[in-house]
Formats: C-alpha cells, structure tokens, sequence
C-alpha cells in the first residue's frame, strides 16, 4: 500500500504522531479551561443581574456567528496589528478555543441548572438546607449527570475543529499529513487517501476513549 | 417579529464593529534590518505543502527553490534562519501583522498586492497554466465556458479569472494540496495555478496534461517585505543583484527544480538572474 509506504519513510510517522500531539496538548488545554470557566460562566448566566446576562448573550451570540477560523484570524494577527501585541499561533489557538468553549460550556450548564425543576430548590429549603447546601447536595449533582453528554459533544468538536490552526502558521496532525501528501505527490499519487484514513483513524482512537469514559461515568452516576 | 428586529439589530452591531476594528488597523510595525541582526534570527514565511518550491521532506526538513534562497539570506546576513509555514490566502496578513520578515512563497507580483506590501527584485517568472485529465483535454480558454476550474483561494488564477473569464465556474479550496486532490477525485473539469506549477504536476500523473500552457501576462515571483520595510528591502535587493555573478539561481533551480521538471523545461524561461527580465 503506497500509503503505508509513505509513512514509513524517513521520519514520516514520528512528525504525523508529533502532530498529533500538538492538537491534542492545544484542544485538551482549551477544553480544561472551558471547563473550568464554563462552570463559573454558566453561575453567571442563571443571575438575575441584566447587565450581566446581556454580556453573556453577546458573548455567546458572537461565538455562535463568528466562525471559528475568523476569531482565530482576529487574535492571531488582529492582536498584532491593533495593540502589537505578538502572539503564537499556539497561544492564539488555546485562547479562540477557551473562548468558544467557555461560553458554550457556560450556556450548557446555564440550560442544565435550570433543568433542575425549582421545587427541588424549594423543598430543599423547607428541609432547612443553606443555600450552599442546596447547591451542593441537590443542584450540583444533577446538574453535572445532564451535562456530561453535551460536555463531551463539545469537546469533541473543539479537537476536530483544531484542525482551522494549521492557518494560523501551527503544524498539527492535518498540516503534517498535507505535507507529507504533498512531499509524495511526485512519486506516490495515490498516497493521499491513505494518508487522509490514518488521520482519521488518529482523530478516531483520540475522541472515541472520551466518549466512552462519559458513557461509563453517565452510567454510573445515573 | 420583534425578537427578529432585535437579532437583525444586534448582528448588523456586531458586523460593523468587527469591520472597523479590522479595516482601521495599521501595519504592526515590521523589524528593521538592525532588529533582525539583533535578535540573531531571521523570520520567513515559506509554503510547507507546495513543492518543488517550498514543501517539507520525509525528514521533517523544510526543502525547495523559495527555501534555497531564504537558507542564502540568513547565512550572508550571519544569522539563523527560522522558516514559518504560510498558505495562499494568509501570505499578506503574515507580512502586515509583522509576524515573518519576509515572505518567500513563491509570491507572484501584482499590483494589488503591491499597494500593501513591497516586493524586492524578481528571481522567477510565470504565467498560468491550464491541466486537465488526456480524456476531456482543455485546449483553449473558450472551452471552459461553463465548466468547474478548481483554483486556489488567494492566488494569481483566481483573480485573472474572476477579472477575465467571469463564464467560468470556480471551485476554490484552501489549501493547494486541496486543490490537486480535488482534480484527482475528479470535482472539476480542470485546475489553473502557475505553469511551473501544472507543468511539473503533469509530468508525475499520467492521464493529465496541460492543455494551456501560457495565460495571461507573464508575471515575476519576488520576495515581499512589510510596506515601508526600506533596510530590509535593500537587503534582498542587494542580494539578488550580487548573486547573479555566481548565477546562483540557476544553481537553485540545478538543485531544487529540474528533478521535477525534467529536460521538458529550459531553466532560462524560469529563472531570473539579477532581478532582470529580458
């Protein structure tokens, strides 16, 4: 198999799985940090405070009309030319996709609180729990078992979606496979298919583990 | 209906905020010759995926005609050379927002683009070229009337048709890889990029031959600098003009190009030594 060939020759497969990590190291920073801010934003997003819910509806409104790859285009080199500010395109990476992130991730656990119907909240009250208690004992737990399918779906799409980063200048697994595609192209013409499946196959071995860690937790915590 | 008005309100807000940031920004201001001699390092962007003249080998090593030069002009300049992978579409944004020196990336001169950035001295020539598969051949710009030309987004062939030949139906892609995959898959009925660039192509696949051979006018590939970049413009220039006595780019090309293109090319009708045209 030509594609197989490819691969093998000189460093080939080392650059491929070294690209691999780069998307991986990025999507699993930006998606740690959407977690973790996704929670506080989602707190936000339940007040009652106006001006606080118009700047998480703009928020999440732009992420959902902008397309990924312009809010990439705007920090990367918008950053350098509005305020000279010189950032990576690693850098500019993890910081589009904890911005898209955390404010997905803050709708979703908005949508997953207020899931949780409000005689829950009452009656614990009743029963003479604080409203931290009530949080932790009755919200929280909930509201973490209805996420984690949406979470997960989020995540997933981030690593996917990382593969815009090659324009911003970073190799990752897409760009190296497109180099060694095109490094190939004179004498192995039908390498590109193959190539294009193990990247696939990558992509796959990276986002079905998470997938089925959620279902277990899912499960277990039903 | 007043939730819609409010909607439409709220994206035409956020269109136009994000049009004047962009469109108010100035240049991101470019290192000058000293800075670069400074810091020890100077910064190119150079294609990864577009070989022979700028792609990146089996052992992860950045090779090809744009990458001999830029290999040339940190050594003479006596410092290290660090090479940034650019595409098509992006090769001016990297130039404005200051984040490579220069670009080498087999850089066609136009004058829309040289309103924005500078070009130094030419070291290559091309027009565009037209392949497509032996069994429905394009011979002649007529015969696309109608018909999918898969083109690269950002390069000289989308502009000459778009201006040009308007009863052409362009598929445009990202990326070049994109491009000649999708004349492999058979998306559309031909693809136009550089001649260089389809002649070496159709050389190593069997089944496609460049019916057209030379469109449009003859333009020159140059490296390009940040507007207004004047030291180290000189510096290319001085280069180029100093490297014609060793006829450094007919080494490039011994080196880099006539692997792909073979005899079937004469080095002469694509170098340009000096930065002279005949």
């Amino acid at each position: 198999m030509q594609a197989l060939d490819v691969l093998l020759k000189g460093r080939n497969l080392a650059r491929l799985l070294q690209g691999l990590w780069v998307t991986l190291s990025l999507s699993l920073a930006a998606i740690a940090l959407s977690v973790a801010l996704g929670l506080l934003v989602g707190m936000l997003m339940t007040m009652k405070n106006r001006a606080i819910r118009a700047f998480c509806r703009l928020w999440l409104e732009t992420i959902r009309i902008v397309p990924q790859l312009v809010l990439l285009f705007l920090v990367y080199f918008g950053m350098a030319k509005a305020f000279d500010i010189q950032l990576s395109g690693e850098a500019s990476a993890v910081i589009v996709f904890t911005f898209w992130g955390a404010g997905e991730m803050g709708d979703l656990v908005r949508g997953a609180v207020q899931s949780i119907p409000r005689h829950q909240t009452e009656s614990a009250n009743a029963l003479g729990l604080t409203r931290g208690q009530v949080y932790r004992y009755v919200i929280i737990p909930q509201t973490v078992r209805r996420l984690i399918p949406q979470a997960i779906n989020l995540a997933t799409r981030m690593i996917k979606t990382t593969s815009l980063i090659m324009l911003i200048g970073v190799v990752e697994v897409l760009k190296v496979a497109q180099q060694i595609i095109d490094n190939a192209r004179y004498d192995a013409l039908q390498a590109a298919v193959g190539i294009y499946g193990v990247v696939f196959f990558l992509y796959f071995i990276v986002c079905w583990p998470i997938s089925l860690a959620a279902g277990r937790l899912e499960k277990k915590w039903a | 209906m007043k939730r819609f008005v409010k909607m439409i309100v709220f994206a035409l807000i956020l269109t136009l905020t994000a049009a004047v940031f962009t469109s108010a920004l100035a240049d991101s201001k470019a290192r000058s010759l000293d800075d670069i001699k400074a810091a020890g390092e100077l910064v190119i962007g150079v294609f990864s995926d577009k070989k022979p003249f700028g792609y990146v080998d089996e052992n992860g090593e950045y090779q090809g005609y744009d990458v001999y030069l830029a290999k040339r002009l940190a050594e003479d300049l006596g410092v290290t050379l660090k090479l940034v992978p650019v595409d098509a579409p992006n090769r001016v944004e990297y130039l404005t927002s200051a984040k490579v020196d220069i670009i080498l990336a087999n850089f066609t001169v136009t004058p829309e683009r040289a309103e924005v950035i500078d070009f130094a001295l030419p070291y290559m020539k091309v027009a565009l070229g037209v392949v497509s598969p032996d069994s429905a051949l394009i011979t002649d710009v007529a015969q696309l009337a109608g018909k999918q030309l898969i083109v690269s987004k950002g390069t000289t062939a989308e502009t000459y048709f778009t201006a040009n030949h308007p009863e052409v139906k362009l598929q445009k892609y990202d990326t070049y890889t994109e491009t000649f995959n999708a004349l492999l898959d058979g998306r559309g009925d031909a693809l136009s990029t550089d001649n260089t660039e389809v002649l070496a192509w159709a050389i190593e696949n069997p089944g496609f031959t460049v019916g057209i051979e030379s469109l449009g006018s003859l333009d020159t590939i140059a490296p390009a600098v940040q507007k207004g970049n004047e030291s180290v413009l000189a510096y290319i220039n001085e280069e180029i003009v100093k490297l014609a006595d060793e006829q450094f780019f007919h080494a490039d090309y011994e080196a880099t190009l006539k692997d792909v293109y073979g005899d079937a090319v004469n080095p002469d009708n694509l170098v340009v030594e000096g930065g002279v045209i005949d």
